[in-house]
């Protein structure tokens, strides 16, 4: 009992402590899977944004996003079939999947993961 | 004398406000150089109006939500379902911290059932063994909280029941 508490205090001292996470709004979704090799700056998934304005069950369950990062393949030819953030970004709903920029936005070179201060090591793990 | 004081401090707090948010060509996560940061909204702008908090990214989003301050839509398909759910449940009832009380209501408010079950949580109740290592690793209610609704440093917002008093 008290090892596991210490482990949890320790982990809660390392998330604390969260040493070189980069100054954002937390959960800032980075998603560079296919981006610096295609030559494009990657994704930034900013939840703040989207919450305000829709529910956290419209993403993660309407449009089928997984709730860890990483664990969803989402390709540019499946935005433009209307499925996953194309379900939205169709120049109805929000800007269309021709604004390449609006959306890959990002440091180029930065490894995918959710990004901000206030992080576990666990959600933004890839 | 004592006004001018009171003057420089709301000018400092509101200062402190106004830098709560780290602006987009500083978050270390968008380049600088991307054309769209002439266009996205800035954090400090949408935030800045919703109710505050003292944690995680600085907004209540709960308060945001019932006080009307933001009115996310719930669906797109029509059909989709939106399952609502009152009840709460009492957790960690053998542990040293107080008892966790779990509201479903705050909790449906913005996710589906099948967000959390039976993935994460078995719906049975006492058939999930929570952890808090687990949580701090980002499992179970760590899936959320401390990425997208508040962090793990807020102990007695879910340990929020003295024991012998439920």
């Amino acid at each position: 009992m008290n090892a596991r508490r210490l482990a949890a205090c320790a982990a809660l001292a390392a998330a604390l402590a969260a040493p070189g996470s980069p100054r954002a709004e937390y959960a800032d979704v980075l998603i560079n899977k296919r981006s610096d090799a295609a030559g494009v700056r990657p994704v930034v998934f900013p939840h703040w944004f989207h919450r305000i304005r829709f529910q956290c069950r419209v993403c993660h369950n309407e449009l089928g996003f997984k709730m860890r990062a990483g664990s969803n393949d989402v390709l540019m030819a499946d935005i433009a079939d209307g499925k996953f953030c194309g379900m939205c970004h169709n120049d109805e709903i929000a800007w269309g999947a021709e604004n390449c920029d609006l959306c890959h936005s990002g440091k180029p070179g930065l490894p995918s993961r959710i990004y901000g201060g206030h992080q576990t090591s666990g959600p933004g793990r890839w | 004398m004592l006004s001018l004081l009171w003057g420089a401090i709301l000018c400092c707090i509101s200062t402190a406000s106004a830098a709560q948010w780290t602006p987009l060509a500083r978050d270390e996560v968008h380049d600088p150089a991307s054309p769209a940061l002439r266009m996205l909204q800035e954090p400090a702008q949408a935030l800045s109006t919703l109710p505050r908090d003292s944690a995680g990214n600085q907004v209540d989003w709960m308060r945001a939500l019932n006080e009307g301050k933001i009115a996310p839509r719930a669906k797109l398909n029509a059909e989709a379902p939106i399952r609502l759910r009152e009840d709460d449940i009492l957790l960690n009832l053998r542990g040293g911290l107080p008892i966790v009380r779990f509201p479903h209501r705050s909790h449906t408010q913005w996710l589906d059932c099948s967000n959390c079950h039976e993935h994460i949580f078995k719906s049975k109740v006492g058939a999930n063994r929570l952890s808090m290592s687990a949580i701090l690793q980002g499992e179970q209610c760590g899936v959320c909280h401390g990425a997208v609704s508040f962090p793990l440093t807020e102990c007695a917002r879910c340990h929020n029941t003295p024991r012998g008093k439920k």
